[in-house]
């Protein structure tokens, strides 16, 4: 018999996952306040979440001669209208401070000769992204009143009556249950990968564009809880370098790299500049039999190609190395896929539903960068600005409601998230194992719920099959025997993903609708129909999931839940 | 997409593990990191630039063209010296400067 140690923890604020936004949000309210701030991480702060391998550029720079409109303007139109106004503008208005402060803390950028950051087009900066982690880490462990518990699971929060009271986190080697008592949560876990079956699905399965460590658990402990969310229909589908999903932007800004199809037609002029038509063309050229597609690097010079070399080795090293191995982006066009779909909020505009200060329909649960929603194109800077905002609104909340709590037995969820844990570490071993489930998982949603093999369109027959299939999928996880901590917490990601594909799987019926291509391509309905220029949400209601119809919220506009 | 460990070059240190954004490196009893999950790695190169040693080499899977070729990376100051062996032995050797900001 496996017994856990049941550790009690008491803090103010509890910042769940110490990624982008986690960190910088514990450095913000570690300024303004003297509260006792934790963060708790599944991995280690210094190189954990998205910034681990390096980052390319500050995607997200007010530049010069322009204003955050313009950055709102363009994240709108690329969402074809479906974004937050209100959110973007208040991010937007802060992008900019956010640099000049990761400068502060030692990030190199790029400069003019009088000084001014050296501009990538009309909203990046260049940088030496790297070690943009390690910066931030070192920067937390400087603050004495953070408190960091690295290698730590978050696996629930602890709601009652719709307030948050803490979280239930699993340690990842030691057999530990943490149950963490805290005024307000910041869920800063981001997004979610692994839900589809990857570019390679084999040997190198992990080998993805998003995190395969992020896999949405703040988003689903919010979900359970009775939280709304947003425009989950709204995936995010990266076109990337073939095999090392490495980024393309840097190829085509960097070198001015077209992409060409196999008979060397320049074709992305052809379906629109949006992020989604990027994606769109390559997968409509691969279906008319004109593929594979590539970005045209044949031609550049020696002092490009090392350029290239390097800036890889900055941010995603497999494609320098296989630059080496295979031959160089000077004697062979570097060949261009699109990914499989994630559940993204910092790229496109999936995650929780909150406020305009960034609080989710749970009281005292704030969200920022990959798991809030209805903000795209947030990026590294915007997720540091959604961190800042949710700093204030916390600090808010912790000075308004703390007389509203009623008190709670923690020792009563200790006792049952004990039983709940030491249940998968003495159950009788299976036919099968939690890779197994996760491979079926993916499975499925590739082939029903618009993954890469029908090229990302659906209808409305596959979705149910879906839905009726990931509804046995989750039966099954109950009975998955943990032989370690490590695969305590495997069990909890795929829980978590059979969860987010559940919800994600009524929002693409419920969006009778093509707004965006490939993003989500129901094949019911090719057209955009603005009937649905609206945002679709969701929330969990006596075990069923209700799909909520929203109006846009547009900028200027201060948007606040109307708690029951 | 994965790494293997030197254990020859291995002096126990445990920072692979303590830094893989997946804690898939584990320190053995005999104070040597072994790589318990090759095919859930991501391909970050955490591990690799965290290394003292050199002991822990880099490749691509064959499912995404890998073909025997190997990388390490050596840190001294804010110098990152890469140096990838081909199959056929032949060393290729980059440099990257922290202080320097990507061209691109
Ligand atoms: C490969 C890649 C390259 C990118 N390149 C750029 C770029 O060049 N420029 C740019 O501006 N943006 C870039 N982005 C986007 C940007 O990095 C992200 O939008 C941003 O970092 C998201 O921040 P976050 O805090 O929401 O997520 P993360 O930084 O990923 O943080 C989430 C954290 O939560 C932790 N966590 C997850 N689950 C749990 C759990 N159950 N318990 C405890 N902790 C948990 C994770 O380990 C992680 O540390 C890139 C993203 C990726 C994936
Ligand atoms: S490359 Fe990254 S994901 Fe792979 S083992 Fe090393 S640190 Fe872990
Ligand atoms: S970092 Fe290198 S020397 Fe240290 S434990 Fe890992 S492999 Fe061994």
């Amino acid at each position: 018999m496996e017994n856990l140690e049941i550790k009690y923890l008491s803090t103010d604020i509890l910042i769940a996952g110490g990624g982008t936004a986690g960190c910088y949000a514990a450095l913000k309210l570690a300024e303004k306040a003297t509260k006792h701030i934790m963060i708790v991480e599944k991995a280690n702060i210094k190189r954990s979440g998205c910034l681990a391998a390096g980052v390319n550029a500050l995607n997200a720079y007010i530049t010069k001669g322009r204003t955050p409109d313009f950055y709102v303007d363009y994240a709108e139109r690329d969402a074809e209208g479906i974004a937050r106004g209100d959110l973007l503008l208040t991010m937007s208005e802060r992008l900019n401070e956010c640099a000049a402060d990761l400068e502060k803390l030692g990030l190199v950028i790029l400069k003019n000769a009088d000084g001014s950051y050296a501009e990538r087009g009309t909203r990046n900066i260049k940088i030496n992204g790297e070690n943009i982690k390690p910066i931030l880490a070192v920067a937390v462990y400087e603050r004495p009143n953070i408190k960091v518990y690295n290698h730590v699971n978050i696996i629930d929060f602890i709601v009652v009556g719709n307030r948050i009271y803490g979280a239930a986190a699993v340690d990842v080697h030691k057999p530990i249950l943490y149950i963490i008592k805290a005024s307000a949560v910041l869920c800063a876990t981001g997004g979610a990968a692994g839900l589809y079956r990857p570019n390679n699905p084999g040997f190198s399965r992990h080998k993805m564009w998003y995190p395969p460590f992020n896999t949405g658990a703040g988003m689903a402990a919010g979900m359970r809880n009775g939280a709304e969310m947003t425009t989950l229909e709204m995936r995010f589908i990266a076109l990337r370098c073939k095999d090392t999903i490495a980024p393309t932007g840097t190829i085509a800004q960097g070198v001015g790299a077209k992409q060409i199809n196999s008979y060397g037609e320049v074709y992305e002029t052809k379906y629109g500049i949006s992020t989604p038509n990027r994606l769109y063309g390559t997968v409509v050229e691969n279906a008319a039999g004109k593929g594979p597609c590539f970005l045209k690097t044949v031609g550049i010079s020696d002092e490009q190609e090392l350029d290239l070399k390097k800036a890889y080795l900055n941010m995603a090293p497999s494609q320098t190395l296989k630059w080496i191995e295979q031959g160089s982006p000077q004697e062979r066009n570097v060949e261009i896929e699109g990914t499989e779909p994630y559940i993204v909020g910092g790229h496109a505009a999936a995650g929780f539903w909150i406020s305009t200060d960034r609080h989710t329909t749970i009281r005292g649960l704030f969200a920022a960068g990959d798991t809030a929603g209805g903000c795209p194109q947030k990026y590294v800077t915007g997720a540091m600005a959604e961190a800042d905002i949710a700093a204030m609104g916390i600090m808010e909340y912790l000075s308004s409601a703390a007389d509203n709590k009623t008190e709670i037995d923690y020792h009563k969820y200790g006792e049952q998230y004990k039983q709940q844990e030491e249940h998968f570490l003495n159950v009788a071993d299976k036919e099968f194992c939690v890779q197994d489930l996760e491979e079926a998982m993916q499975k499925i949603m590739d082939d029903y719920a618009g993954g890469i093999k029908t090229g990302y369109k659906y209808n409305e027959a596959g979705l149910s099959i879906a839905g009726k299939e990931i509804d046995k999928l989750c039966l099954l996880t109950d009975e998955l025997p943990a032989r370690s901590m490590h695969e305590l917490t495997f069990i909890h990601e795929l829980k978590d993903r059979l969860y987010i594909c559940r919800f994600l799987i009524e929002h693409l019926k419920a969006r009778k609708e093509t707004r965006w291509h490939s993003f989500a391509e129901n094949a019911d309905y090719p057209d955009k129909d603005d009937v649905f220029k609206e945002y679709i949400n969701s929330r969990i209601e006596d075990g069923e999931i209700k799909i909520i119809h929203r109006p846009i919220v547009k900028r200027g506009v201060r948007y606040e839940h109307n708690y029951q | 997409m994965s790494i293997t460990i030197n254990k020859d070059l291995c002096i126990g240190c445990g920072r692979c593990s303590e830094i893989c954004p997946g804690t898939l490196i584990e320190l053995t009893e005999q104070h040597k990191a072994i790589m318990i999950y090759p095919r859930d790695c991501w391909g970050c190169a955490s591990c690799l630039k965290e290394c003292p040693t050199g002991a822990v080499s880099f490749f691509l899977g064959p499912d995404m063209g890998g073909r025997g070729a190997v990388m390490h990376a050596k840190k001294t100051g804010s110098i990152t010296q890469w140096i990838i062996t081909k199959a056929d032995g032949i060393p290729v050797v980059l440099e990257t400067d922290s202080r320097a900001a990507n061209k691109y």
